[in-house]
């Protein structure tokens, strides 16, 4: 592919979103590397998700310029939009199942509708997915109402991954999950990533995530990136906000864990 | 290169496989067809070297069909191994051939004949459950009223009036102007084929009449039905979702008192009064067509009109409209108590308790039509 040469899979340059008055974000610049996992932390209300959003296309910019594999997805028409679109996996915060259909079919949606696969390919693939995410192989029958919280999100990851994306958009990842769950799905997330060498764009608020599974922060405050890096610029960084949030009581707690 | 590919061949009792390409998802499920065929077909080779260095994508999925491949010939004894496998897509070989996937199993669709009978059953019984539901709930808010008769102070006044206002003054404008329509509509239908009798001045009693006694009272039911009976239920329903009923409970508030009886006193008092409107307009509508199809003048539209009612044919109507009025409230909010957690579930209550109560208010009408003509009214 020709991607390896273009170190830069998310190039987010001078964004501007807004609400009516209410300006979320302002000259934002932001760039993912290829193969990164980058956490993106803020307050509540500093946009975190809606600029997973607005690169994802779900929500239209009001300034600014947003190239994902290097394509600026505005110059695209619907169809060939459709096709880079298949290059990237989201989960959503609750999963975002599809409530009528089994975890296996979720999987199997975007075979169904994009590849002409026979059923069983189909059924095999999903059952590859199952077993990746780590579910038990009976939850392939089940509806996504008959699953617990942590059983749903590894449903969603599984589907999120169903066309072998190159980059996983995770929002909020293990919130709701009890803390073992979301240390094992830290571990699936760092186990994904180093086996298929994906890219993560990971929204979250959990320190424990980030001193797991993320290579590079990214702090959003006033409006804009304020900070990014690794951990250690973060633990290092005067600005008030960031202050509190890496060397908090619950920091602290976090930070022991990493070896 | 793009896509995915394959040969093999078989030189002294060993299967050489070659695979080059594009082994991602797209490309797999071309392929996957022979593939299946092609291990069938290993013949008299003792080993079996699948060559991948002309690979040049690798994903999940064709790592998965390599390795089902790979575990196939291994089945049938030709102890296959992998030559020029680049580092990457061997961490992935091996992730995937560690993974024991499930088989998803193909869903079982049971006979249409016994999926019939076996569906009439079932809403046979549900029927019979929701109808013992229905009346132990009818129980419980009669009882809660009666409690509000007795001690006036526990009767939340705010919410009633708010309730009869959303029920029944802003149904006003919808209430009108369909019942104004049908009125003329029947009318006129009446006219044209009462004239072939040389009746048409009979067109009037058929208005009256009609409208006094059924339509005016039916129409303004199913339309409070469809508008306010699913607005309580998504009231209700979102408010048990969101838990707000387990959290008024532990506050020592009553949901009956706080939600339900405002709700269903609200529709009793409203209902008739509804009726009383769409019953006017739906004469003016009449008289309208009157006055424009059969040349009559207003005084003599409204002199027959008093001659053809007397007051039981406007009160046999009014009458039924408090009863109507429970029923709606009734299965409205019970419809919305059953809510369980989900944003669906509250859609499906909806759609029930719309039909539910249009259903209940037809039947209910039937029956009091029956009942008024058997005492001579």
């Amino acid at each position: 592919m020709s991607g390896d040469k273009n170190d830069i899979i998310i190039d987010v340059k001078g964004l501007r979103t807004a609400f009516g008055d209410n300006v979320i974000h302002d000259r934002l610049d932001l760039q993912v590397r290829r193969g990164e996992v980058i956490g993106i932390v803020g307050g509540s209300g500093t946009g975190k998700s809606v600029l997973l959003r607005t690169i994802l296309g779900l929500k239209k910019p009001d300034a600014g310029k947003i190239k994902v594999f290097g394509i600026d997805f505005d110059t695209l028409t619907p169809d060939e939009r459709r096709l880079q679109e298949r290059r990237w996996g989201v989960l959503f915060q609750e999963g975002a199942l599809f409530s009528a259909l089994t975890v296996a079919e979720n999987i199997q949606v975007p075979y169904r509708e994009h590849l002409q696969m026979n059923n069983q390919l189909m059924n095999e693939l999903a059952g590859v997915k199952i077993a990746m995410v780590g579910l038990r192989a009976d939850a392939a029958g089940l509806y996504p109402s008959e699953l617990s919280g942590g059983m749903k999100k590894r449903a969603g990851l599984a589907r999120a991954l169903a066309q072998d994306p190159e980059i996983l958009f995770l929002d909020e990842p293990t919130a709701g999950l009890d803390p073992i769950g979301a240390a094992a799905f830290d571990e699936l997330i760092n186990d994904l990533t180093s086996t298929l060498g994906l890219t993560v764009f990971m929204v979250t608020h959990d320190l424990d995530s980030l001193y797991a599974t993320c290579d590079r922060i990214a702090v959003l405050a006033d409006r804009r990136v304020r900070l990014i890096g690794t951990m250690d610029d973060m633990l290092a960084s005067d600005h008030p906000w960031i202050r509190s949030y890496f060397h908090g009581p619950r920091a602290r707690a976090a930070a022991p864990k990493v070896k | 290169m793009t896509g995915a590919a394959f040969k093999f061949e078989t030189v002294d009792g060993t299967l050489r496989f070659y695979a080059e390409g594009d082994w991602s998802i797209a490309f797999v499920s071309r392929i996957d067809e022979d593939l299946r065929r092609l291990v069938g077909t290993a013949g008299e080779a003792r080993t079996a070297v699948l060559d991948v260095g002309g690979v040049t994508r690798l994903d999940t999925s064709g790592a998965f069909v390599l390795n089902r491949m790979a575990t196939a010939f291994e089945a049938s004894g030709l102890s296959p191994r992998y030559e020029g496998l680049q580092a990457q897509h061997r961490t992935l070989l091996e992730k995937v051939s560690a993974l024991e996937s499930p088989a998803v199993p193909a869903v079982a669709r049971p006979r249409a004949s016994i999926d019939v009978v076996e569906r009439i059953g079932a809403g046979v019984v549900a029927f019979g459950r929701e109808a013992i539901i229905v009346l132990e709930f009818l129980g419980a808010v009669v009882s809660a009223i009666f409690d509000v008769i007795r001690h006036p102070s526990k009767l939340r006044v705010v919410p009633l009036v708010h309730h009869m206002e959303r029920a029944g003054f802003d149904a006003l404008p919808l209430i009108c102007l369909l019942t104004f329509l049908i009125g003329a509509v029947i009318a006129q239908q009446g006219a044209s084929q009462l004239k072939q009798f040389g009746a048409d001045v009979f067109t009037v009693n058929l208005i009256t009449i009609i409208f006094l006694r059924e339509v005016g009272l039916l129409l303004t039911a199913i339309i409070v039905a469809g508008r306010s009976g699913s607005a309580f239920t998504a009231e209700i329903g979102s408010m048990k979702m969101r838990e707000e009923i387990d959290a008024m409970r532990t506050l020592g508030l009553d949901p009956m008192q706080m939600l339900i009886v405002p709700r269903v006193l609200a529709l009793i008092i409203v209902l008739p009064l509804l009726t009383f409107v769409a019953d006017i307009m739906g004469l003016i509508g009449g008289g309208v067509v009157a006055m424009t199809q059969l040349g009559m003048a207003p005084s003599v539209y409204i002199e027959r009109m008093r001659d053809s009612a007397v007051f039981w044919t406007f009160g046999v109507g009014i009458l039924r409209a408090p009863f109507m009025a429970l029923a709606i409230g009734l299965i409205g909010c019970r419809a919305g108590l059953d809510v369980t957690g989900s944003a669906e579930s509250v859609g499906s209550q909806t759609t029930r308790s719309v039909v539910f109560s249009i259903f209940l208010v037809i039947v209910l009408d039937a029956l009091f039509a029956m009942f008024f003509t058997a005492v001579g009214l």
